[in-house]
């Protein structure tokens, strides 16, 4: 069984940014929040509720059909998989994403995608990330 | 900065609206944090101008090892003090050292008054001075929120530090707030901001930071961040949070109650730490890079109208200190009177120990005559909490002279309307929520900002199970301790994350990001930082010698009982010969 992340227990979040270090740390090597593919906001500045901005692991990704290149393609138990070598950096996918997961690394000239690895869940020191286990 | 060999700094003109950015490779050896920011502030200040000329420098510094590691989440302020007239240091958490970090730069040194109220968007790509006029006078939520608003921010990692009615208004111990509910909140840089006219700063940044040896920094990483979440050795400041201690320190009489008229607190149990949580606490929060999360919000219902069922719900983070100073020092038995009171005081912007221990004088010297009702406007009287609310909002508005005075802490308006004797600061510096002993009266006297937090005297009584231990070995204690912290702030870790942090950790951890120091280099390191501080005292004419301490101390037991005056000068006497030739270490 594949699994996916789930941002399902975002109510007792702490705001500590773990997840996005983490994210950024293990999969691009970068100390910056920028990089990481999973972002925590409060929209109100901090009093306000934390919300996880991240993929929701669609079954059928409008991010994949709107790639001219293939560099994603869908990815079993939901999301997509990401083939950088074939990425343009055409921006397509960011804008097809309703739930604005994707942001672009100018500095790669590529978009940052989940890739529903469980980092950052495994690093959430509060239980409101978590990786749940989806049919294939 | 990180990975490279000098430290990075942004120095901002508020009167030419000027900036430039230095790299400074002759601050390596201050290491970050509080030594590279005493240094800064050493080259900046001007001894022979008052703390609130527009020339003395605000100085910001982020650590060594800021954000990259768990619970390195501190930036620490400096500044020559209002309060003190003397060396001003403070620090906060939230998300401000992130943004520091992610902005690119390690110091941020600020001098010059603006010609009109202004506040500072930095960026890593751009500074920018924006009028806010239409924000002076606004309480410091609030400001925010315009902040929040103009910036675009749509809720990611703007950092927002800002002043409120008091800064403005040039109270002595205005703080400065942190993303909410974080605070510089002593010695009163609030008051050096609004000297400055300078309401607010806004802070973001996006700079990629490549980790260059990513296998052992992410070992060291990982450890650190177990350690920090499974050991246990920090699980107290998440669950009740630092409330906690307020029954066990009013069971062994450490807890200042009345204006330290005694140190057990009979409604203890009341605004107890368990009492909070259980009534309150609807949320904790951390600070960027902190998987603890020892911030805890309470909520209470509060009505603004007195027909038609209006209510508002209100959130207010609580912690230890604010429930001394505001709570029992005060004679406020219940905790939603202290919420309230606590959240008067936030969106003033004063440092709330400070706040509440003027409170405490001013009410005893109501008692005694020595001021009336026309100076204090109301019936200030221990318990009666909407009295300290109005005294609140008169003090940070300096409504008239008596709070004026009252707002230039209790060492000024002691001296004016006397009562100096249970005027409860030492050096100028209010007093913190601990009547442990000698080792936190001698502490906060030779502590180089007067803090309770700069050698921890309360922590060593604690530890003491012979109260009358040598002089010599007590203030060889604090000493040691004051020394020690020095490294942790250059660092700039979190003080409750000091058990995770042992020299030998401290060394690998900066092993991985490229900093090889040895312990000896280390411990040079924290002389080299303590000796600046020294300097900047001595030319800012502070002699320990001079100390004064309010006779209360000694007249109300302690935990380790009465205390002897004459003692503790003489630990104080001791500890001024022992630093005797430290200045001069380079």
């Amino acid at each position: 069984m594949a699994k996916i992340l789930r941002a399902n227990e975002m109510s007792k979040c702490l705001g500590c940014f773990a997840c996005m270090q983490f994210c950024a740390c293990v999969n691009k090597k970068n100390h910056s929040l920028q990089k990481s593919a999973i972002r925590i906001k409060a929209p109100g500045g901090i009093s306000d509720r934390f919300v996880a901005v991240v993929c929701q692991g669609c079954s059928e990704p409008p991010c994949a059909e709107v790639c001219p290149s293939n560099a994603l393609t869908p990815r079993k138990g939901g999301g997509v998989n990401q083939d950088p070598k074939k990425c343009i950096g055409c921006r397509r996918c960011e804008n097809a994403c309703m739930g604005h997961a994707i942001t672009y690394d100018m500095e790669e000239h590529k978009p940052i995608i989940c890739d529903h690895c469980g980092i950052c869940a495994n690093f959430c020191p509060h239980g409101c990330l978590n990786m749940q286990e989806v049919p294939d | 900065m990180i990975y490279k060999d000098y430290i990075r700094v942004l120095n901002v003109d508020m009167a030419s609206e000027r900036i430039y950015i230095d790299e400074r490779q002759d601050l390596m050896p201050y290491l970050g944090g509080v030594g590279v920011a005493a240094k800064l502030l050493e080259e900046n200040m001007r001894a022979d101008l008052p703390p609130l000329a527009p020339e003395q420098p605000i100085v910001f510094a982020i650590g060594a090892m800021e954000t990259v590691y768990p619970v390195i989440t501190k930036v620490v302020a400096m500044f020559i003090s209002p309060l003190t007239g003397e060396l001003g240091e403070s620090y906060a958490g939230g998300r401000m050292g992130m943004t520091m970090f992610q902005a690119g730069f390690d110091a941020i040194v600020i001098t010059g008054r603006a010609v009109r109220p202004t506040y500072l968007a930095i960026t890593d790509t751009d500074v920018v001075f924006r009028d806010s006029r239409v924000f002076w006078g606004t309480g410091s939520g609030e400001v925010g929120r315009h902040i929040r608003e103009y910036e675009q921010d749509q809720g990611s990692k703007l950092s927002i530090i800002r002043i409120g009615e008091a800064g403005e208004n040039l109270v002595r111990f205005a703080c400065v707030s942190v993303d909410r509910y974080r605070h510089f909140g002593r010695l009163g840089l609030g008051a050096v901001f609004g000297s400055k006219q300078l309401k607010a700063i806004s802070l973001d940044g996006n700079r990629s930071m490549p980790i260059q040896n990513y296998a052992p920094y992410f070992k060291v990483m990982r450890e650190l961040y177990k350690k920090a979440t499974e050991s246990g050795l920090m699980s107290k400041y998440h669950d009740l949070g630092t409330p906690v201690n307020v029954e066990p320190l009013s069971a062994i009489g450490a807890l200042p109650t009345l204006n330290l008229q005694s140190g057990t607190y009979e409604h203890a149990d009341k605004i107890s730490g368990e009492e909070f949580a259980s009534a309150h606490l609807v949320r904790k929060l951390a600070c960027v890079g902190c998987p603890v999360g020892c911030i805890h919000i309470g909520s209470y219902r509060r009505t603004f109208a007195e027909h038609g069922y209006e209510y508002e719900s209100v959130e207010v983070g609580y912690d230890y200190e604010l429930i001394f100073s505001l709570g029992s020092y005060l004679g406020i038995d219940n905790t939603r009177d202290v919420l309230e009171l606590i959240e008067e005081v936030e969106v003033c912007g004063m440092d709330a120990m400070s706040t509440g221990v003027a409170l405490g004088w001013a009410t005893e010297a109501l008692e005694k005559g020595l001021v009336g009702l026309d100076d204090t406007l109301v019936d200030l009287k221990f318990g009666q909490s909407q009295a300290y609310r109005k005294a609140v909002r008169y003090m940070s508005g300096a409504e008239n002279e008596f709070y004026r005075n009252l707002g230039y802490g209790v060492k000024h308006a002691s001296s004016v309307y006397g009562g100096e004797d249970f005027a409860m600061h030492i050096a100028g510096n209010e007093m913190a929520g601990y009547h442990t002993g000698y080792a936190a009266i001698a502490g906060a006297a030779v502590g180089a900002r007067h803090s309770h937090l700069c050698n921890g005297g309360y922590s060593i009584d604690q530890g003491l199970k012979d109260p009358d231990i040598d002089i010599d070995d007590m203030a060889n204690a604090i000493l040691e301790e004051e020394v020690e912290r020095n490294l942790y702030n250059s660092l700039i870790m979190c003080l409750f994350a000091r058990k995770i942090y042992d020299r030998d950790t401290v060394i690998r951890a900066l092993s991985a990001i490229g900093q090889e120091l040895t312990d000896e280099d280390l411990s040079a390191i924290t002389k080299r930082i303590y000796a600046t501080k020294l300097r900047i005292k001595k030319a800012l004419n502070f002699d320990l010698s001079e100390v004064r301490l309010p006779k209360r101390f000694f007249e109300t037991p302690s935990m380790h009982g009465k205390l002897d005056e004459a003692r503790t000068y003489e630990i104080i006497e001791r500890y001024k010969e022992m630093i005797a030739e430290m200045e001069a270490f380079t």
